[in-house]
């Protein structure tokens, strides 16, 4: 068994070792949620500069830098068992191709679906109250296919 | 369908407690508490099985009121469209969600893969007892949404029909559909934890038998695929219940979201089903020509293929939804793909039986059964998977007549096969061969007649989920229905054989067929802790050292003879 | 999850694997179908991960809608986002990264045998999740106090109580299947299409909104007293303030919608983990974990960290739109 309790950090040579497991010291633990709180106060300040579409990018970046020192720190996974890491990004991976493929679709065929203002949309529905004469619809949007 | 009363697990320990010679998992604690609380994944495995028979019953009562609807346009036993609706629906939800889902890996799975494994349980026995209650309380809910009014959904609950139709037991049904979800789940979790963690010494990845491969291989697919129908279900009941509005397209939603969603799921789902079922053919194929299979790794590796594949297709599902041109083209082309490692595995076990010396025992003939109905369902997949062609067959009864050869005629039939090839291993007796081979026959021979004709029904523009239809299809129809009629007598006879040998039956011994795998390694029925003495691992598919025994009526297994044994036997190793 | 006791403690004679001294012993905590404590230790951990990626499909399905909502509506979602109070979702953020440190801390104290700090460092997350919960809440009423929900009634001002009813019973009501996005014009090829509306009301007997989406009456000019409140700053808003905002796009509604799905979802999970981290409090105050006996410890800490790493993205997703 490969990762039975070896320990790195030498500091800690009186503590008791358990048969199975890794013990993570302190300095890491603690580096990491003073890496995280710090990486928390970086997003929220991005949010305030205006980059375009790279605001978006940067922080799910952000996002992605905070998620792997948790999975890797906090939930031992940089000692664990190597396949259970490969649990972890392939549950990633397939979201990844759910929304792909999803996307894919989205952005193909967006230009040919309605999408415009709703013609007054509370009157349409109060008119669409059980018992209420029969809806009328006023067509005042750009209609199907104005996509060019 | 059949007359025959299902036995409560607890009779049936009565039955074999008749024989004091045998501590065996049935008898080794006795009284229905010692049931329902019990962490064996044997006894776990026999509740699930009698449960997924008893919902195959109430399924196939369904199908038989559909069928029986379907004789005459117009009314025929109802005049009510709207209970027509309410039959499919239930039909359909509860022969996928309650029958074929859990059938093979919660019942077969369950009693057999550990023993197969060489490990004396599955990993987490709790959670085994656990998924088996969440399955009945899916079914208890099923139940409920009836009295609440039903449901005529489908089963594949479109929006945004099913977040506005009347029904009032829609919301239940979801609920029901959620909780299987994680039924399957957690049974997929077990035996993923199970066979990585839980193989004996000398039980490498390459020697499991190719039923474990399978399940093992359905088991990924139910972890990752069926918490995607968990979160579309809760959105539906979220949508029903307090109007988000992200599937309603008079709210802005996405109708057409809610199919990605759902076939996100419900495609690899229909690998859930196919997989074991290729998973026990391929061993009851490989046991009954005594010869070892064609191509093992092949197979094995085709079975992981197709389950990562099986998450790339979805989309063949809604070629007619609007689904954009570019995506029309390439799930069509991906699911050509599919074909392939599902062809691999025909072709193999085709070459397994050439030059084999095949025994026409009643599994192998539901084996058979099975090649062939497979190969008519999978290509006419194929037909659905071109785009002109699905233009014109999309939602008409050829789309039926596919998934009923591939989700009955293979994925039942492979469950029925299992269940005659481990019988005698569960309970420990030997059934009328004669009739179950019979029984088999007509039940081949009922399905053609019902779904054959469908194909023609449906090329010629008889559109599915209809209650009423123009005279011209009556034919077709009425012919339908008599081979349903000829299945329900097949499988009455597949149960009075069955449960028939549970009163009569011969004692079983413990190699009936002449398989290797350790599972006829122990007594028939099997020992309460599996294996009283660890058996050694060998290649489950050498069959050279596999002996008939008159003396025990059964086959023997004689590792002296094995060169991995007894170095000194190496010549005596036939020409194989 | 994890095998606690062994009642069936049979012999572990049989196929053993022979090369750890420890799983011969009669260890209590060691389940009888198991050889040795770390073919345990091994089987619990690769169980709760691959629980662990079931949440994350289970959560991905609703990370996908939104991509896809925010796809479709990205000026709904750059709009929206200011309605929601950064300063809030950032100390949650914070609240849920210590707590997740506190938790690691307490697997660690489980290993090294430290049962006053394990208690303590329990008890500190639970803490956290609590305080997480008390923020989400006052950020809840306060949305709902503006008014900010989903569905129609996102569109009937607050304090109108006789059109909120009228938008409950709207909201009951069955419509019939009228709403259908035609979506490649060619495949269908209406001419014209643009000029008429979609769908035929007057044929159906319950017509509901036709397919384009839902909005205040769009070009109508907006109510002469109304001050567009500056984004960011909704908290000075009074109720229904953004009804009266002549710039929010047509189906803002939708992003409120997904947002309590996910943030709802989320909540849920918080709410499961404080049981699971309650049991451990109790367990461990009871005297049951030792470096012999960390393991539901350990996977728990692994799904309170699971729900810390999803809001990690929830956060910016929702809140940090630019
Ligand atoms: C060779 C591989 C296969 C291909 C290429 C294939 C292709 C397709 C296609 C394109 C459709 C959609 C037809 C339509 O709605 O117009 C379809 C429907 C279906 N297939 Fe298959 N299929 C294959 C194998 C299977 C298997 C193995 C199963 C189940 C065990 C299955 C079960 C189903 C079901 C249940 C439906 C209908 C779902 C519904 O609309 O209710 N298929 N198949
Ligand atoms: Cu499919």
């Amino acid at each position: 068994m490969s990762h039975q309790a070896t320990h790195h950090a030498g500091s800690h040579a009186a503590e008791v070792h358990p048969e199975v497991g890794h013990v993570v010291p302190v300095k890491y633990l603690v580096g990491a949620g003073v890496a995280l709180l710090f990486l928390t106060v970086i997003t929220v300040a991005v949010r305030y500069i205006d980059l375009g579409e790279a605001n978006l990018m940067l922080a799910l970046a952000i996002a992605v830098v905070k998620a792997t020192i948790v999975a890797l720190i906090f939930m031992h996974l940089r000692w664990d068992r190597p396949f259970n890491l490969l649990v972890l990004i392939g549950s990633i991976v397939f979201v990844g191709i759910m929304l792909a493929f999803s996307a894919m679709d989205v952005h193909q065929n967006s230009p040919t679906i309605f999408n415009g203002n709703a013609p007054e949309a509370e009157s349409v529905m109060q008119a669409n109250a059980p018992g209420a004469p029969v809806a009328q619809i006023r067509s005042t949007n750009g209609g199907v296919g104005s996509s060019d | 369908m059949t007359t025959i009363q299902l036995p409560s697990p607890g009779a049936i320990s009565d039955t074999i407690e008749a024989r004091p010679e045998s501590d065996n998992y049935l008898t080794h604690t006795r009284g229905i508490l010692s049931w329902i609380f019990t962490l064996d994944h044997k006894r776990i495995g026999v509740m699930y099985m009698w449960s997924v028979l008893g919902a195959f019953l109430l399924g196939g009562t369904f199908a038989l009121l559909l069928r029986t609807e379907l004789l005459t346009p117009g009314p025929t036993i109802t005049d009510s469209a709207d209970t027509y609706n309410q039959w499919f629906t239930l039909h359909g939800a509860i022969m996928v969600f309650l029958v074929i889902i859990p059938s093979i890996p919660a019942a077969l799975g369950n009693i057999i893969m550990p023993i197969m494994l060489g490990a004396k349980d599955v990993a987490f026995p709790r959670l085994n007892l656990f998924s088996y209650y969440l399955w009945v309380t899916g079914a208890i809910l099923c139940i409920v949404s009836l009295s609440m009014g039903g449901f005529d959904t489908g089963w594949t609950f479109y929006t945004p029909y099913s977040t506005t139709t009347t029904a009032g037991g829609v919301i239940p049904v979801l609920t029901a559909a959620f909780v299987l979800g994680f039924s399957s789940i957690f049974t997929g979790l077990n035996f993923i934890v199970t066979v990585h963690k839980l193989r004996p010494p000398g039980m490498t990845w390459f020697r499991m038998p190719l039923f474990l491969w399978s399940i093992y291989a359905t088991a990924i697919i139910q972890v990752l695929a069926t918490p995607v129908l968990g979160i579309t279900l809760l959105l539906l009941i979220v949508e029903r219940t307090v109007n988000i509005g992200i599937f309603n397209p008079s709210m802005g939603g996405d109708p057409v979201l809610y199919q990605h969603f759902f076939w996100f799921y419900s495609h690899p789902a229909v690998y859930i089903m196919i997989l074991p079922a290729m998973g026990i053919i391929s061993d009851i194929i490989a046991i009954n020509s005594h010869r070892a299979i064609f191509g093992y790794r092949f197979i094995a590796f085709s079975s992981i293929a197709i389950a990562m594949f099986s998450f790339i297709v979805w989309g063949h599902h809604m070629f007619t939804s609007g689904q954009s041109a570019l995506m029309n083209t390439l799930f069509s082309a991906i699911s050509f793909s599919v074909a392939i490692p599902s062809a691999v595995k025909v072709f193999n076990w085709i070459a397994t039986l050439y030059k084999g010396s095949v025994s026409l025992t009643t599994p192998m003939w539901y084996a058979l059964a099975f090649l062939f109905l497979f190969t008519i369902g999978g290509l006419t997949g194929l037909h659905l998977a071109t785009l002109s062609t699905d233009v014109h067959l999309h939602d008409t009864y050829f789309v039926v007549a596919h998934f009923h050869y591939v989700m009955m005629g293979s994925a039942l039939i492979g469950m029925i096969g299992g269940l005659h090839h481990w019988w005698p291993k569960i309970f420990g007796r030997m059934y009328d061969q004669r009739l179950g081979t019979i029984a088999c026959w007509i039940i081949f021979i009922g399905f053609n007649v019902t779904f054959f004709t469908q194909f023609i029904l449906g090329s010629q523009g008889m559109p599915r989920r209809y209650y009423d239809y123009q005279p011209e299809f009556q034919i077709y129809h009425v012919i339908s229905t008599i081979g349903s009629y000829i299945m329900a007598v097949g499988f009455t006879l597949t149960a009075i054989t069955l449960f028939g040998s549970l009163v009569n039956g011969k004692k079983a011994p413990a190699n009936p067929w002449g398989g290797r795998s350790l599972e006829w390694q122990c007594a028939s029925p099997p020992p309460f802790d599996n294996f009283a003495k660890a058996p050694r691992v060998g290649d489950c598919y050498d069959f050279t050292v596999v002996h008939w025994d008159p003396k025990i009526g059964g086959y023997r297994v004689d590792e002296s003879n094995d060169p991995e044994v007894n170095p000194a036997a190496q010549g005596t190793k036939a020409a194989h | 999850m994890s095998q606690t006791t062994a009642n069936e403690h049979t012999t572990q004679a049989d196929h053993a694997h022979g090369h750890d001294e420890h799983a011969h012993g009669h260890d209590p905590h060691l389940a009888h179908h198991f050889d040795s404590m770390a073919q345990q230790f091994d089987s619990a951990k690769l169980g709760i991960w691959l629980f662990l990626a079931t949440e994350i499909l289970f959560f991905g399905g609703l990370f996908v809608a939104y991509a896809i909502l925010r796809m479709r509506n990205p000026e709904v979602f750059s709009y929206a986002s200011h309605y929601l109070d950064t300063i809030m979702g950032g100390i949650n953020t914070c609240v849920l990264i210590l707590s997740s440190l506190t938790m690691a801390l307490a697997v660690r104290c489980a290993q090294t045998d430290r049962r006053g700090g394990l208690i303590v460092c329990l008890v500190l997350t639970f803490m956290g999740a609590i305080g997480f919960l008390v923020i989400k809440y006052f950020e809840y009423t306060h949305k709902f106090h503006d008014n900010l929900v989903w569905g129609s009634s996102f569109y009937v001002p607050p304090h109108d109580a006789e059109g909120h009813a009228e938008a409950m019973e709207l909201k009951t009501a069955p419509t019939a299947v009228t709403a259908i996005t035609v979506k490649d014009p060619t495949l269908f090829a209406i001419p014209d299409l643009a000029a008429k509306p979609a769908v035929d009301v007057s044929a159906v007997k319950s017509a509901s909104v036709g397919p384009v989406g839902m909005a205040r009456a769009s070009g109508a000019p907006a109510p002469e007293h109304a001050v567009a409140p500056a984004p960011g700053k909704s908290e000075e808003a009074h109720p229904g303030t953004h009804l009266e905002d002549p710039k929010m796009p047509p189906n803002t509604h939708l992003f409120f919608a997904i947002y309590y799905c996910m943030t709802g979802l989320h909540g849920v999970h918080v709410v499961a983990g404080m049981g699971l981290i309650g049991w451990l409090i109790w367990r461990s105050v009871r005297g049951d974990f030792s470096s012999k006996n960390f393991t539901a410890v350990d996977t728990g800490g692994l799904y309170w960290h699971i729900v810390d790493l999803i809001w990690i993205f929830l956060f910016p997703l929702f809140y940090l739109i630019h």
